[in-house]
């Protein structure tokens, strides 16, 4: 797609969002005057992204007229290269959370080491492996040891219950 | 000067804490380090480490951080010079001239001027700041709702007019920051708001962190994916004990350059939207301009070097003034140290200086520590973070990624955050790419909910009347500050369109 192509989309989109959060503002709550009080809880929410919405028109409207130089590009918005890299990074993360809720972020996070530095990287399998074993081993005695803020572990808990011995 | 004196010495020493003290050689060091590896800059550093700093008390944390500031505007010069590409965009003007003394085999000459230009401005940037704060502090007491909110008008109004950003766009990104902090409950009638799909995550509201580790880490980093894909070619430094004193000798050729780099600095650093970059860009502008030789510019011109770097590391104060004082941050990194004082339980403000003075006077000491210890640090370590840029970029961005879930995940405990904070890195890198700026929905989100408060105190003191925020003469001001600031660049087009016509 075309960087002009991209520009008018993403404005409609971002149009369409502000007027879901208006919609969403009106929700139980008062977008008027309340008399004598001033504004209502929905007032700041809703007139906001109402405004939201107009600065959206204006890109709209400037895209128009041409008067931006996004409006008016024809290059690639993405290549096919960045797409690739862009692409396979994002979802890369989008499994390492979605594995999170399974088997821990300390697991999942191993996983992503070992795919990001082997695969993407082509990193020696050495590097590989000790960069992934340390990166979590590390994290968890900094964040369950010194800062007591015990990260998501799911189904692999009961794997770290010798280790809670150990710095509790 | 009493009440300046005793209170700095007090917080100079509160530096050298084992404690502080360890945390503040820490921060720079990672600062250093951070400015230096391109695509990160002070920005993405706070952003990524403020969680950590929930183990130690408020003031080794904002010690902690500012390091990391002070050391970021530092280490920005360090990539620029050697691998000619800028580690920050607060170094980008440092490339001009850094670049082409690398090439000429002169990258010691160039880092050595980079380091003693930058501690320079960090003096002379710390000590205005010392003068200054307090009574810009005793000044914005005198401030009520009416005033507060009138002044964050202003300090987005500098965003619509000085940014140079498209206006709808920029417009945009301040709304959704603002609209973004209203999520959750409603702090003056405890009502739930904007809870989207009825998910309960959004019940405690979106946390800034999310947004600022979303856009300055994860969008950041695919960013940089992006610009890297190439290899990149990093200069030799060679480097001995009787050069380096040589290439400090030379300060008097640019000494000069040096201390207008700073004032320009500090003074336009104070400004939300202006900062570090465009003060570079400012001061590299200048001294070209009034150089006996402007051909030698772009041509390895160590004053070229001298002018940005002084720029940038003076503007980092600058924007730490209005930070401390009023409550209004100069820059993206404030506005995250801004959100950090929050967390720590701490009002900005200016009651900070009488109900918190070891904080402020704890920071204002550490600044000068922190300019000293940094300089050290650069100069003798140069080597190691010239062989760190070496590491592929393939290491470092699922090594940050890493960071940034972490990040994410430990101010509130919950998944959801984790999962916006992809959410917002992702989209925060598509808007970017359409040049949709992304620092004033940070800045915000941060002063959504101040903002928000005072809008509403002001109306509740004015029974409703809107007319309070012109009848008091400081908001009046504020006001018409904003919007002659907002009307600039359409007022300056027309102006321009009206002489072309003739």
């Amino acid at each position: 797609m075309k960087v002009r192509t991209v520009e008018l989309l993403m404005a409609l989109v971002l149009a369409l969002v502000s007027i879901a959060i208006m919609i969403k503002a009106t929700d139980g709550l008062s977008i008027s005057w309340v008399p004598g009080k001033g504004p209502g809880s929905g007032v700041w929410p809703f007139w906001l992204s109402a405004a939201m919405l107009v600065s959206c028109l204006m890109v709209v409207y400037q895209w128009f007229r041409g008067t931006t130089p996004e409006s008016r590009s024809d290059e690639l918005f993405m290549t096919p290269e960045t797409v690739r890299i862009i692409g396979i990074t994002v979802a890369a993360l989008f499994l390492l959370l979605l594995a999170t809720h399974v088997i821990g972020l300390y697991f999942s996070m191993m996983l992503f080491l070992i795919f990001y530095l082997r695969v993407m990287g082509r990193h020696t399998w050495l590097l590989t492996l000790v960069l992934s074993l340390a990166t979590p081993i590390f994290l968890f005695f900094f964040f369950e040891g010194a800062l007591v803020i015990p990260l998501p572990k799911a189904y692999s808990e009961p794997l770290f219950y010798p280790l809670y011995d150990f710095i509790y | 000067m009493e009440a300046i004196l005793d209170p700095l010495i007090a917080g100079i020493l509160q530096s050298f804490e084992p404690l502080n003290f360890a945390m503040l050689i820490l921060g720079c060091s990672v600062g250093l380090l951070v400015g230096a590896l391109p695509g990160l800059g002070s920005v993405n550093g706070v952003a990524i480490l403020l969680p950590v700093t929930f183990l130690v008390p408020p003031t080794t944390a904002i010690i902690f951080l500012a390091a990391i500031y002070y050391g970021a505007m530092y280490g920005g010069a360090v990539s620029s010079i050697t691998l000619g590409i800028p580690g920050a965009s607060t170094a980008v003007a440092t490339v001009f001239d850094g670049r082409p003394l690398a090439q000429k085999g002169k990258a010691d000459l160039a880092l050595v001027t980079a380091a003693v230009a930058s501690f320079i401005g960090g003096t002379i940037s710390v000590i205005l700041f010392t003068l200054f704060a307090p009574p810009l502090a005793e000044f914005a007491l005198k401030f009520g709702p009416p005033e507060e909110f009138t002044l964050m008008i202003l300090a987005f109004a500098t965003f619509i007019g000085l940014s140079g950003d498209s206006i709808p766009k920029t417009i945009f990104s301040i709304l959704i920051g603002l609209v973004l902090a209203t999520v959750g409950l409603d702090i003056i009638s405890g009502k739930p708001r904007l809870i989207f799909f009825d998910i309960d995550g959004f019940f405690h509201g979106v946390n800034f962190l999310v947004l600022a580790i979303g856009i300055y880490g994860i969008g950041e980093m695919l960013w940089t994916l992006e610009e890297t894909k190439g290899e990149v070619q990093v200069h030799k430094v060679t480097s001995s004990l009787k050069s380096l004193w040589n290439n400090v000798r030379k300060l008097k050729d640019y000494f000069a350059t040096t201390i207008v780099g700073s004032l320009i600095g500090y003074f336009v650093g104070m400004l939300p939207a202006a900062g570090a970059t465009p003060a570079s860009l400012m001061s590299y502008g200048l001294a070209k301009t009034f150089s006996k030789d402007p051909d030698s510019f772009g041509k390895g011109e160590p004053a070229g070097v001298a002018a940005p770097e002084s720029a940038n590391n003076a503007a980092s104060t600058g924007s730490m003034l209005p930070m401390i004082t009023l409550g209004i941050p100069g820059s993206p990194t404030t506005a995250i140290l801004l959100g950090g004082m929050i967390i720590w339980g701490l009002r900005p403000g200016p009651l900070l200086f009488s109900e918190h003075p070891d904080f402020v006077w704890g920071l204002i000491g550490s600044l000068y520590v922190a300019n000293f210890f940094t300089v050290i640090i650069n100069l003798a370590f140069i080597p190691i973070f010239v062989r760190v840029l070496t590491l592929k970029f393939t290491i470092l961005a699922p090594m940050i990624f890493i960071l940034c879930i972490v990040g994410g995940y430990a101010p509130t405990q919950t998944m959801h955050d984790v999962w916006l904070m992809l959410l917002f890195g992702v989209v925060g890198y598509l808007l970017r790419k359409l040049n949709y700026p992304v620092a004033p929905a940070v800045l915000a989100i941060v002063l959504g909910p101040l903002a928000e408060q005072s809008f509403r105190q002001s109306l509740l003191m004015s029974q409703a009347e809107m007319s309070i925020f012109v009848e008091r003469p400081l908001s009046a001001v504020f006001l018409l500050i904003a919007i002659l600031l907002a009307a600039y660049p359409t007022m300056s087009r027309l102006i321009k369109n009206g002489k072309t016509a003739e």
